[in-house]
């Protein structure tokens, strides 16, 4: 089911504004990799154009190949909305649907894709992915509550819960943990170590431990000065980059000299 | 009947004082405003309630082609409704539709024009519609209405003999529904561009289509703004006279579910227009009391539409 990804030679743009440029990088399957940088340096912008939610921003587009085994995503016989549905995402602020209780909210990925699920197939879907997000024994017996009355932490595993509902084959995450108190943030933590045996994960995080405790690679981009697109500065197992890493920019992010 | 508080809104310059005094002035001013509309509103009433008494039980023969007060503006307030429900039905799915081309599908230059070509439309007076919908539209509807009469005539509301001149319930009720369309469309049109970045991005990265995010993201967000749009439009399609006098071959108060035919419920308000230049002063009095009932009706429809928005926005807090 997991797939590896990828990117050759990509420039991502606002308009005319290029944000971010020539990445070159292999996401390995059943793996996970972070990315790093500060902020603004374009890894939520990267991390778009990975799904092709990137274009659903007026203007954005899109120059260079992402290739998920074999297949170009952007490619023009590539609908993105079937890319979307094999590629899930979870963003940085919780956003369970509002007006949708728990139980259709796990359910509202499958229910674009299916149309009609028996309500066996259903329930035994809410469980399992509600098990795999590890929030199944807190929600059990409220899930026809809405999905906004939960803590945001809860919020932010019942959207894991939703994405992996599709069983998609990557899973992107842009900084899933940044509006959560430590507890809910080290209960994601384990979960990401524990989906990494399905599913290939993509991850940005604006904090170094967390890339140092969950990834397997990492990531670190970088704005060449102000006002210029970022770039890919590194990108290395995670052992390497947080002990000798090849370049000295990253050297000094990682040891907090700057950024 | 907005009464709005005002909070302090500059902190930085208390130290002049003046800040302070052009609260309390511009504290005064809203607050003046808020009561004005209170006493208009009452006045009215007021108005209505002591003019109009006597025509509650007015002699019987005011009461054409009824005896009494209460079958006389029963049959003016199914009129009334009739005409203004359907054309409720008719604008909705026009103004849902027409605002969520606006705001998710149109490229930006050409919503900008369209929408300015639908606010243009409000600008229009009814008298306009009304002589519009009499001359043009009423004959271009014509062979419409017949083929309804023709192949649907089974189902009561398209029975009945077919009016030779097309004014009728249909016609007025779309011309009604042509004259609330600005506004309905409006405000869907605000309150599906307030839909959070947040929630459409979310339907979209499940691999939602546009279709689908609009349905899991926009709906569910703006229900309580399509019913707000919806009781606005509905009020002034009751309330709408000059277009509806024009337009509708009315026969006085009556209950029919025909829409077709020659033979339609007058409304309250056009019946108003038509016979309050007469002579007869007893007559006036009546109408002013139908004018009351009126009033009360659109009053309570508007307390039933702002009790639904609460309810459906407090369900899920
Ligand atoms: N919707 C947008 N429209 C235009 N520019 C944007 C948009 N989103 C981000 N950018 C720009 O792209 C660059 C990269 O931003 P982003 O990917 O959010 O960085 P990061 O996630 O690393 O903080 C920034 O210069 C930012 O201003
Ligand atoms: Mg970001």
């Amino acid at each position: 089911m997991a797939k590896s990804i990828d990117v050759s030679d990509l420039n991502i743009y606002y308009g005319d504004f290029l944000a971010v440029e020539g990445v070159n990088m292999t996401v390995k399957a059943r793996s996970v990799t972070a990315f790093i940088g500060p902020s603004g340096c374009g890894k939520s912008t990267f991390l778009r154009s990975l799904n092709r939610m990137h274009e659903v921003i007026p203007g954005a587009r899109v120059e260079g190949k992402v290739v998920v085994d074999g297949q170009s995503l952007y490619d023009p016989s590539v609908d993105p909305v079937a890319v979307r549905r094999q590629i899930g995402m979870v963003f940085q602020r919780p956003n369970p649907f509002p007006t949708m209780s728990i139980y259709d909210n796990v359910l509202a990925g499958k229910r674009l894709n299916a149309k009609k699920v028996k309500k066996s197939e259903a329930d035994a879907l809410v469980e399992k992915s509600l098990r795999g997000a590890n929030l199944w024994s807190e929600v059990k017996d409220r899930l026809d509550k809405p999905g906004m009355g939960l803590s945001g932490g809860q919020q932010q595993r019942l959207c894991i819960a939703r994405a992996i509902a599709v069983e998609p084959e990557v899973l992107l995450m842009d900084e899933p943990c940044s509006a959560l108190d430590p507890i809910s943030t080290s209960a994601i933590e384990d979960l990401i170590h524990e989906l990494k045996s399905d599913y290939t994960i993509v991850i940005v995080t604006h904090n170094m431990q967390q890339a140092a405790r969950v990834s397997d690679d990492t990531g670190f981009f970088n704005l060449k000065a102000t006002g210029e697109p970022g770039h890919l500065v590194e990108f290395n197992p995670t052992k390497k980059m947080f002990t000798a890493p090849d370049n000295d920019a990253t050297e000094a992010y990682i040891s907090g000299r700057f950024g | 009947m907005n009464l709005t508080t005002t909070e302090p809104a500059e902190v930085s310059d208390t130290l002049s004082g003046g800040s302070q005094r052009g609260d309390r002035v511009f504290h005064g001013l809203a607050f003046a405003a808020g009561a004005s509309i209170m006493v208009a509103l009452a006045g009215v009433f007021i108005f209505l309630a002591i003019r109009g008494a006597a025509g509650f039980s007015a002699a019987t023969g005011l009461y054409q082609p009824y005896t009494s007060f209460v079958p006389y503006a029963a049959g003016l307030l199914f009129g009334t409704a009739l005409v203004a429900v359907l054309a409720m039905i008719i604008a909705v799915p026009f103004a849902v539709g027409v605002a969520l081309f606006l705001t998710h599908y149109a490229p930006r230059p050409l919503s900008t024009v369209i929408a300015y070509l639908i606010d243009l439309l409000a600008a229009v007076p009814s008298v306009v519609f009304g002589l519009w919908g009499l001359k043009a539209l009423g004959p271009a509807l014509l062979p419409i209405q017949r083929w309804l009469n023709e192949h649907l005539g089974f189902i009561p509301f398209f029975a009945g003999e077919v009016s030779a001149t097309g004014r009728t319930v249909f016609l007025a009720a779309i011309v009604l529904a042509i004259m609330v369309l600005p506004i309905t469309t409006a405000i869907c049109r605000e309150v599906f561009g307030q839909t959070p970045r947040l929630h459409e991005e979310a339907a979209l990265a499940l691999g939602a289509t546009r279709w689908e995010m609009i349905r899991y993201a926009v709906l569910p967000h703006s229900r309580s703004g399509i019913i707000a749009g919806t009781m606005l439009g509905l009020g002034r399609a009751l309330g709408e006279t000059m277009a509806v006098l024009l337009v509708l071959n009315a026969s006085g108060p009556k209950i029919t579910w025909h829409l077709l035919t020659s033979d339609n419920p007058a409304t309250i308000a056009s019946n108003i227009a038509q016979n309050f230049q007469g002579e007869n002063i007893d007559l006036q009095v009546v109408l002013l009391a139908t004018g009351l009932v009126l009033f009360v009706f659109t009053f309570l429809v508007n307390f039933a539409a702002r009790w639904v928005v609460i309810r459906s926005e407090r369900k899920f807090q």
